[in-house]
């Protein structure tokens, strides 16, 4: 008798589907687990941790909100090498604002966030005619001579930057704000990306013509969506300039660029909440590691390439799967 | 049924890096007929059709849809003007289920523009075409995804895509290759039925016994030129058009 | 100063070209960008270093060794981490991107920093031009890298396995179905463009010392390069280099020095603007694909 594995949905899934839900307190509850999960955790943390962790949680949220944003890009068939592009572009902004015009941080991070957003993408309108690959030289290129422009012609302060900046009110304000951002990033985008419009840019990724063809302006879609992902990108430059109180060089550093890709790669790319993951898994242990300086982002770089390689999917829809479904194995007929 | 000229190509010419494709080629089309388009492997139908669509920028030659000088418009503007094609090699989104698949014509703005602004309820409409085109939706065939069904129901899956765009004027490339005679006799009467509706419809085909039975005219390429243009029997006794699929002697 | 700057604005050209053809060749070949060039160009400087210093051998096999040694690094990539991900083009950046990135820290954790670390030029003197001085290794990586450029050029679009290689690029599956091994042949074309970055950093790192940090510079300058000259064209990379190249050394010789960075850059800007797909690039995107 020949067996193979089947994987079938759980009872508590298909009886919780649609309206059904409703039924019981059970199905109600799984369902809503997972939603208030990263919620009641993040208010839970905010709390419980001692100052130093909570700055941790701070370099977290921002690092996930930089995934997230790689995410929504990767998923419309954009991958980025180049977050810092946007945490850097605007961080700047913000620190300028600040700095020669005067504007506090309640003004200068939403604009920050919206004209980060807008010139990256008018930056990078030109290529995203062309084929994928170009969009990926150009995104690692461009913050890496930033930094050396930076350097050479001593413009926003140069080598040594932008200090002296307004901080946030406080540390509940900081803390708080992020991790709001954060969580109407998560479920907003979420929601978008599987909405038709997600739908469409998805299709965009997968099969581009086949979008034209049926009356789509995909380069409009793409910018739509590298808007998106570019203000994510830098709301949390800007966040991170109030928080330190100092913008400069570092902003554009590869760290910025490479931990998302690693938290999208390693957490489960295709669906936020797995690059949210991600950033949860790798930057506390990156914190662990510190001991061990350059040699970090040795294991960055090798855990790209063993997940890319051997675990494709991601521990995000491992666990999705393992939630939903169950394997048992069948008597093949 | 009008007898006003909807789509008329003329003096295209296009070049691909020293391969010319298409040679002066010119002709019309009248609202309401179905024409179609014949000729041997690399004639330059499919590149024809890409020219039409916006897919490829022709070297020279201009392309008038309802008077309106389309050359070299993007597909996206000359969906919204009313034409829809489909492809020779079928391009569905294969991780999604045939039902999805419809969501990205109906989400586009042609759709938009023809409702009168309101998109309804996607999925109800998408299923509702799904079964005009055959998918038996009491065997739920909508629901499977697109990787697991049979070239018969992708190319009714990619017919059904054209369609979601309510066109005005159809190009189907190639829409019966692969499939047997039963599934071809199948997807004929929703043909029939869009002309009813009043559609203009060009079949470039290979499959010439079931394409006379339907065509108003026929055009026959041959390397990128046109080689007759007239009522099926005429083309057929054309020494040129036999040559081309034949040989000369 | 006019002609000290054409010069030297040649040598700069072809340095720059140098550096790109490696990553430039394995793209055309085969398609793949190989974000792990920046980490070959050292691995190649590196073990030429290890194969002259510690284990003392005689320059030109350690040159020799070097190189191979490079080619079988790049080789080992595609075979064991690019072969599985072959086609999805999200996976072999991030995957190629990750390697380079692992390899270079590797290297700078493991203490490969200092001045002791340089390579020996050709030779010491310098000849006259006009009223130009100018060493003999200048001249010598300009010979090197006109006959390699060459050598690519010929070998791509006049002999039979150069033009098959450029079919794998363009069609795959045609490829395939004339009985070319496209695996093999796309390991060679890493390989290969691993060659050419171990032999563009033998000859240009002795003009300074091996820093590590040039790793990412290579990549990026190599970037720049194929962004303006159009990737996969051996001509747009040889008229990019030289655009760059000369903005930069007259930059450097009538505008301050500190200015040269912002060359590459404002290139690749306006390209972007006038024509995206590079000067040689191929032309629609949509064209290319049907």
């Amino acid at each position: 008798m020949q067996r193979r594995k089947e994987r079938v949905d759980r009872g508590i899934k298909v009886r919780s589907s649609d309206v059904f839900a409703l039924s019981s307190w059970r199905e109600m509850l799984y369902l809503s687990a997972p939603r208030l999960l990263p919620i009641v955790g993040l208010l839970l943390l905010s709390v419980v941790l001692s100052y130093y962790w909570q700055r941790v949680l701070l370099s977290v949220s921002v690092f996930a909100l930089l995934a997230i944003s790689w995410d929504i890009l990767a998923q419309s068939g954009m991958v980025s090498l180049g977050q810092a592009l946007f945490f850097g572009t605007g961080a700047y902004l913000a620190g300028n604002m600040n700095h020669y015009l005067g504007w506090p941080p309640y003004v200068t991070l939403p604009l920050a966030a919206i004209f980060g957003g807008l010139l990256c993408t008018l930056f990078l309108i030109p290529v995203l005619r062309l084929r994928g690959i170009y969009f990926s030289m150009v995104t690692l290129v461009l913050p890496l001579m930033l930094v050396r422009i930076i350097e050479a012609t001593r413009i926003f302060g140069g080598t040594e930057g932008l200090s002296g900046l307004d901080p946030l009110p406080n540390r509940w304000v900081e803390i708080y704000l992020i991790i709001a951002v954060l969580l109407a990033a998560l479920f907003g985008f979420r929601r978008l990306m599987n909405s038709d419009y997600g739908l469409v840019l998805k299709g965009i990724s997968d099969n581009d013509r086949s979008v034209m063809n049926a009356g789509i302006n995909i380069y409009w879609f793409k910018t739509q969506a590298l808007f998106i992902a570019s203000a994510l990108g830098a709301f949390a430059g800007a966040f991170m300039t109030h928080v330190y109180m100092f913008v400069g060089m570092p902003v554009f550093a590869m760290d910025y660029s490479i931990l998302p890709i690693a938290a999208a790669v390693v957490g489960g790319m295709g669906t936020l909440a797995g690059s949210m993951l991600g950033a949860f898994i790798l930057v506390p242990l990156s914190e662990i590691l510190r001991g061990l300086g350059g040699l970090r982002i040795v294991f960055y770089g090798l855990f790209l390439v063993i997940f890319t390689v051997a675990i494709p999917e991601g521990i995000f829809h491992y666990i999705q799967r393992k939630y939903h479904q169950f394997e048992r194995w069948v008597e093949v007929k | 049924m009008g007898s006003s000229s909807l789509l008329n190509v003329s003096g295209l010419y296009k070049n691909f890096g020293g391969v010319q494709a298409i040679s002066d080629l010119n002709f019309e089309i009248i609202e309401g007929e179905l024409l179609g388009m014949i000729g041997p492997n690399g004639s330059g139908k499919t590149t024809a059709v890409n020219l039409i669509t916006g897919f490829v920028k022709p070297t020279e030659g201009n392309v008038h849809y309802r008077g309106k000088n389309i050359t070299g418009w993007p597909p996206y503007k000359i969906v919204r003007l009313g034409i829809a094609r489909t492809f020779q090699m079928v391009k569905p989104f294969y991780q999604l289920p045939a039902y999805k698949n419809m969501i990205i014509p109906l989400y586009s703005p042609r759709v938009k523009q023809m409702t009168g602004g309101k998109y309804g309820d996607r999925d109800a409409v998408a299923l509702d075409l799904l079964e005009e085109v055959g998918f038996e939706r009491d065997a739920f065939v909508a629901y499977k995804s697109a990787s697991v069904l049979p070239q018969g129901y992708l190319k009714r899956l990619e017919l059904a895509k054209a369609i979601a765009l309510q066109p005005d004027l159809i190009i189907l490339d190639e829409l019966f290759s692969g499939l047997s005679l039963a599934e071809v006799a199948s997807i004929v009467p929703i043909i029939e039925k869009l002309r009813q509706q009043g559609k203009t419809i060009i079949m470039i085909e290979h499959r010439l016994k079931e394409l006379f039975r339907i065509a108003d005219r026929i055009i026959a390429l041959n390397y990128g030129q046109k080689i007759a243009d007239g009522q099926a029997a005429d083309v057929m006794d054309s020494q040129e058009v036999k040559n081309a699929y034949l040989g000369s002697e | 100063m006019l002609t000290n700057a054409i010069i030297y604005g040649f040598v700069n050209s072809v340095i720059l070209m140098l550096v790109a053809l490696g990553f430039n060749v394995t793209f055309g070949i085969s398609g793949i960008a190989n974000f792990a060039y920046g980490a070959l160009y050292i691995l190649g400087a590196l073990s030429c270093w290890v194969f002259l210093n510690p284990i003392g051998l005689p320059y030109f096999l350690a040159v020799i060794l070097a190189v191979a040694v490079t080619a079988i690094a790049g080789a080992l990539l595609y075979r064991f981490v690019l072969q599985r991900i072959r086609g999805m083009v999200l996976s072999e950046v991030i995957a190629t991107f990750g390697i380079g990135l692992a390899l270079l820290e590797l290297f700078k954790y493991m203490g490969f920093i200092g001045f002791e670390y340089s390579l020996p030029v050709i030779s010491d003197t310098s000849i006259e031009i006009g009223t130009v001085v100018i060493d003999l290794q200048r001249i010598f990586i300009v010979i090197i890298g006109v006959t390699m450029a060459a050598f690519i050029w010929f070998f791509t679009h006049h002999t039979r396995t150069g033009l098959r290689f450029r079919g794998i690029a363009q069609e795959e599956r045609t490829a395939l179905s004339l009985g070319i091994n496209t695996d093999r042949v796309a390991m060679l074309s890493v390989s290969f463009g691993g060659a050419y970055a171990a032999i563009a950093a033998i000859f240009i790192l002795p003009l300074g010392t091996i820093n590590v940090e040039q790793g990412y510079s290579v990549l990026i300058n190599a970037l720049a390069v194929c962004i303006v000259g159009g990737l996969g064209s051996t001509g747009g990379l040889v008229l990019g280099s030289l655009l760059i190249g000369y903005g930069q050394t007259f930059t450097a010789t009538y505008l301050e020095s500190h200015w040269v960075m912002l060359v590459p850059l404002i290139a690749i800007l306006v390209i972007l603007v006038i024509k995206p797909s590079g000067i040689f690039g191929k032309q629609k995107e949509l064209e290319e694909r049907i």
